[in-house]
C-alpha cells in the first residue's frame, strides 16, 4: 500500500481537519516542510486529473483544494517568513464592469489544486486594485478573465497601464473568459489565452517554467 | 366545435404558493443585495430596511423587503403586454394563452458552416440573420442575436439594436451590456416609433435584465430595470440560478430564488414607475457539476424553466424562458433533441415569450441553420397547441361506411376539406420524401438542407420597412455613437 495513503484519501474526499492533523504529524517526525508537502501534492493533482477525466466532480474538486489548504496552512503557516510553497504566485480576477465570477473561480481553484498560491480579489475588479496587489504580492501570474464583449477591453487597458506604471516586465499576463480568443491575447501582447480551467493550469504551468 | 389547447402542469398549484410563500419570506427575512444607488435608495424610500453595512463608497448593500410592501408593488404591475412591430402594424400580445419564439440573445459566436468554423460575426452577419428572422414567419419577435465583433466593445449593445432596427420588422429582444448604452438604444426606439408617448404604448422593443444570483441586482441590470420603467419599454427578468453553484441544488430550492430575485426586480420596477410593463423570464441551468458548464438543454433546467413560468402565471403576469436553444456544438442531433423538446414543452407550459431558437453552446454561438430547424419545431408547437379539433358531430362512422374494400378517401370531400387544415406541412428543412439513394453522401442531413433553405430565404431582396428619413437617423445616431467610441463610422455590410 501508498505509505502515504491515508494522506491521499484524506485531500481525495476533502477531509480538511483529517489532511492537516496528517500535516502536523509529519512535521512532528522531522520532516522539512518541502518533503511534508510532497504527498499532499501528489493528492491534489490526482484530483485534478481526475477531474479533468470527469470521473471527480466541482465539488469533490473544491473539497480536495480546501483539505490541500488546510493542509499547507499547517506546514507553511500564513503570515510567517521562511520557505513558501508554491509553483508561483496568481492574482487573479475579473475585470472591471463584469461580474461573472463562476469561471474565474474555478480557474483559481484548479490552480490551487495544482500548487499556486492564487489571491483572487473577485468580480468587478478596477485596474487600480490590480496594480496596487501586484505591487504588494508581487506575483508571478496575472489572471484576468472578462465574460463581456463590452469588458474585454478592460484586459487591453490593463496591459496598457501596466507597462506605463513598469511592471509589465514583472508579471506574466494570462487572459480567458467566453468572448477572448487566442488572436485577442496576441493583439492586446498578453502572454497566454486558455480556454478553459484545465487548460489555464497547463498554460500557467508553462509561464512559470520560462 | 371549440378545441381544448393541450397543456401541462408540472407543478401542483399547492407548490407553486409554497414556493411563492418562500420566496417572500426570504424577501423579508434574508433580503438582498441592491448594488445601484438609486435603486437602494427607491426601494428604501418604498419600505425596504438596510439589513446589513452600506458600503461608504456606493451608498448601497443588503435590504429586506416587508411582506406587504412587495405585495402592494407587485399588484401595480400590469397582466398583459401589447407590443408593436417597427411599423406599428402587426401587434403581438403577451398574454395569458399566446405562446411567441424568438432567437436567444447576445451570442459571441456564429457558426459558420460554409467557412467550416466558429467565428465572432461581424456586420453582415447580423444584417443576414436579422432578415432571416423576418422571413419565418413562427418567431413573431426577433432579438438582437448576435453581437457583432467588428465595432468598439462598448458599443456592441446598442449597436445590435440599431441592426436589428434596420433591417428588422419584427419587434426586438434587447438589453443593455452597460449602464450607459441605455440612453442612446432608448434614442434609436423612439426615432423608429416616433416620440416617447408613441414607445411607451406600444412598446416595439424588451429590454433583458438578470439578477445576480444569488440574490443580488447589480448596478448595471438594476439601472436597466429602472429606465425601462420610466421609458414604458417592458423589462424581462432573467433570473438564472445555477443549480448547486450560485443556487440550491434542489430544483424547489432554485424555484424559491428565482422567484425571490424576480419579485424583487418586479418590485423596482413599480418602484421606478407603477404599472411598468414586466415579464416573469429567466434563464436557469442545472449546473453541470462535472465540467462546470451551465446546460441549458438539461432536462431539470427545462423543469424549472416550465414550473417558474407556473409561478409567474399564478402571479398573473407574462412570462418567458429561454428554452429551444442546446449545448450542442454542431447542428446536430443533440441539438435538435434538446432545442425541440424545449420547444414543445415551452408551449405545453403557456410560457409567452420563448427565447432561445439557433443558439448552440450555452448560449455563446448562433447558427442560421439551427434557427430554420428550430422554426420547424415552432411550427410544430403551434400545430400542437391548435389540439385535436372535433370537426364534425359524426367523426368517422359516415366515412367508414362508405368506403369499398381496399378503397381510398385521397379524393373524398372530407380529405379535400380539411387536409391542410389537419396535417402541418413542413418546411424544406425537414425530410419525409421516400428515400432516393443508398449512398449516405447521396442523403443530406437536416443541416445540409437547413443551408440551402438559408441561402433561398435570403436571396429575396431585402423589403426596406422604414421611412427615409427614420433610416438617415437611425445611421446619425447610432454614427455618433461609435465614433464617440472611437471608431471611423458606421462599418460596412
Ligand atoms: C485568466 O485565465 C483565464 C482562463 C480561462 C478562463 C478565464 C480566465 N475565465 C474563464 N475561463 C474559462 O474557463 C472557465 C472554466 O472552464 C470558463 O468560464 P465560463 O465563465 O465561460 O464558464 C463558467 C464555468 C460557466 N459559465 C458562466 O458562469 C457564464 C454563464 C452565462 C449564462 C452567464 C451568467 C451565469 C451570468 N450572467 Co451573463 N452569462 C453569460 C453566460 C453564457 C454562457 N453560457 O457562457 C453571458 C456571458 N452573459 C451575457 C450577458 C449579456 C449578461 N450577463 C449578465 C449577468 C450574468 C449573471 C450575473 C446573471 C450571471 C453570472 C453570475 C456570476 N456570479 O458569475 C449581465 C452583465 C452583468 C455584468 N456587468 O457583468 C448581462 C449583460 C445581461 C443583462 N443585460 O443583464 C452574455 C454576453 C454577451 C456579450 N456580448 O458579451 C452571455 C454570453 C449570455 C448571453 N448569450 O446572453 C472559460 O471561459
Amino acid at each position: 500500500m501508498n505509505p502515504n495513503e491515508n494522506i491521499r484519501q484524506a485531500v481525495l474526499d476533502g477531509d480538511a481537519s483529517g489532511a492537516a492533523a496528517l500535516a502536523r504529524v509529519r512535521l512532528d517526525a522531522g520532516l522539512s516542510p518541502l518533503e511534508a508537502l510532497d504527498p499532499f501534492i501528489a493528492a491534489i493533482r490526482e484530483a485534478g486529473d481526475r477531474f479533468e477525466l470527469g470521473d471527480f466532480f466541482l465539488p469533490q474538486l473544491l473539497m480536495a483544494s480546501q483539505a490541500m489548504r488546510a493542509a499547507l496552512e499547517v506546514i507553511f503557516p500564513p503570515g510567517q517568513a521562511g520557505p513558501t510553497l508554491s509553483r508561483g504566485t496568481v492574482v487573479a480576477g475579473t475585470v472591471q464592469g463584469d461580474i461573472h465570477e463562476i469561471g474565474k473561480s474555478l480557474v483559481c481553484a484548479l490552480l490551487q489544486a495544482h500548487g499556486f498560491t492564487v489571491v483572487d480579489l473577485g468580480g468587478d475588479v478596477s485596474a487600480d486594485r490590480f496594480i496596487e496587489q501586484i505591487r504588494a504580492v508581487n506575483p508571478d501570474l496575472l489572471a484576468l478573465s472578462a465574460l463581456l464583449t463590452t469588458t474585454m477591453i478592460q484586459q487591453k487597458m490593463l496591459l496598457d497601464r501596466l507597462a506605463q506604471e513598469g511592471l509589465r516586465d514583472r508579471v506574466k499576463v494570462l487572459v480567458g473568459g467566453a468572448p477572448v480568443t487566442t488572436q485577442w491575447a496576441r493583439d492586446i501582447g498578453a502572454d497566454g489565452y486558455a480556454p478553459d480551467a484545465a487548460r489555464a493550469v497547463d498554460l500557467a504551468l508553462k509561464l512559470v517554467e520560462k | 366545435m371549440p378545441s381544448r389547447h393541450p397543456k401541462f402542469e408540472i407543478i401542483p398549484r399547492a407548490l407553486v404558493e409554497d414556493i411563492i410563500g418562500e420566496a417572500f419570506d426570504v424577501l423579508a427575512r434574508v433580503g438582498l443585495f441592491v448594488e445601484n444607488r438609486e435603486a437602494y435608495d427607491l426601494l428604501t424610500a418604498h419600505g425596504g430596511r438596510p439589513a446589513g453595512p452600506v458600503d461608504p463608497d456606493k451608498g448601497t448593500g443588503k435590504l429586506t423587503l416587508p411582506i406587504a410592501m412587495v405585495e402592494e408593488l407587485l399588484e401595480l404591475a400590469p397582466n398583459q403586454i401589447r407590443l408593436k412591430d417597427l411599423r406599428g402594424e402587426t401587434e403581438v400580445t403577451l398574454a395569458p394563452g399566446r405562446t411567441h419564439f424568438d432567437p436567444g440573445s447576445a451570442a459571441l459566436f456564429l457558426h459558420d458552416p460554409a467557412a467550416g468554423v466558429i467565428r465572432r460575426p461581424a456586420t453582415a452577419d447580423l444584417r443576414r440573420y436579422v432578415r432571416l428572422v423576418d422571413r419565418l414567419p413562427h418567431y413573431h419577435l426577433q432579438s438582437t442575436a448576435l453581437v457583432s465583433g467588428d465595432v468598439p466593445g462598448p458599443c456592441s449593445d446598442s449597436y445590435r439594436l440599431y441592426l436589428a432596427l434596420r433591417y428588422g420588422r419584427k419587434p426586438v429582444v434587447t438589453g443593455t451590456f452597460r449602464k450607459e448604452s441605455f440612453a442612446v438604444m432608448r434614442e434609436m426606439l423612439e426615432t423608429v416609433r416616433g416620440g416617447a408617448g408613441a414607445l411607451a404604448q406600444f412598446p416595439p422593443a424588451i429590454f433583458d435584465a438578470c439578477p445576480s444570483p444569488p440574490l443580488m441586482w447589480s448596478d448595471l441590470t438594476s439601472q436597466s430595470v429602472m429606465d425601462a420603467a420610466r421609458a414604458g419599454l417592458p423589462s424581462e427578468f432573467v433570473s438564472m440560478p445555477l443549480t448547486g453553484s450560485t443556487a440550491p441544488i434542489t430544483l424547489a430550492g432554485a424555484l424559491v430564488q428565482h422567484a425571490a430575485e424576480t419579485l424583487a426586480g418586479v418590485v423596482l420596477a413599480q418602484a421606478a414607475q407603477p404599472g411598468a410593463p414586466v415579464i416573469w423570464g429567466g434563464s436557469p441551468s442545472a449546473m453541470d457539476l462535472r465540467f462546470g458548464t451551465t446546460p441549458m438543454g438539461a432536462i431539470e433546467t427545462m423543469m424549472i424553466d416550465a414550473s417558474y413560468a407556473a409561478v409567474g402565471r399564478f402571479l398573473d403576469l407574462p412570462t418567458h424562458a429561454y428554452m429551444g436553444l442546446s449545448d450542442a456544438k454542431q447542428v446536430d442531433y443533440q441539438a435538435g433533441l434538446e432545442s425541440g423538446l424545449g420547444i414543445i414543452l415551452a408551449a405545453l407550459a403557456g410560457i409567452n415569450v420563448v427565447s432561445g431558437a439557433g443558439m448552440l453552446d450555452f448560449e455563446n454561438c448562433q447558427s442560421l441553420e439551427k434557427l430554420v430547424l428550430d422554426h420547424e419545431a415552432c411550427a410544430m408547437a403551434y400545430r400542437m397547441l391548435r389540439g385535436v379539433e372535433r370537426r364534425d358531430e359524426v367523426m368517422a362512422l359516415d366515412l367508414l361506411a362508405e368506403l369499398p374494400a381496399g378503397g381510398h378517401l385521397l379524393t373524398h370531400p372530407h380529405t379535400l376539406k380539411w387536409y391542410r387544415e389537419e396535417i402541418l406541412v413542413p418546411g424544406k428543412a425537414l425530410d419525409r420524401r421516400a428515400r432516393g439513394a443508398d449512398n449516405l453522401a447521396d442523403l443530406p442531413t437536416a443541416a445540409q438542407r437547413a443551408q440551402q433553405e438559408v441561402e433561398r430565404l435570403l436571396a429575396a431582396p431585402e423589403e426596406p420597412w422604414l421611412d427615409e428619413a427614420v433610416i438617415r437617423e437611425l445611421d446619425r445616431i447610432m454614427e455618433a455613437e461609435l465614433r464617440a467610441a472611437g471608431a471611423a463610422g458606421l462599418p460596412k455590410g
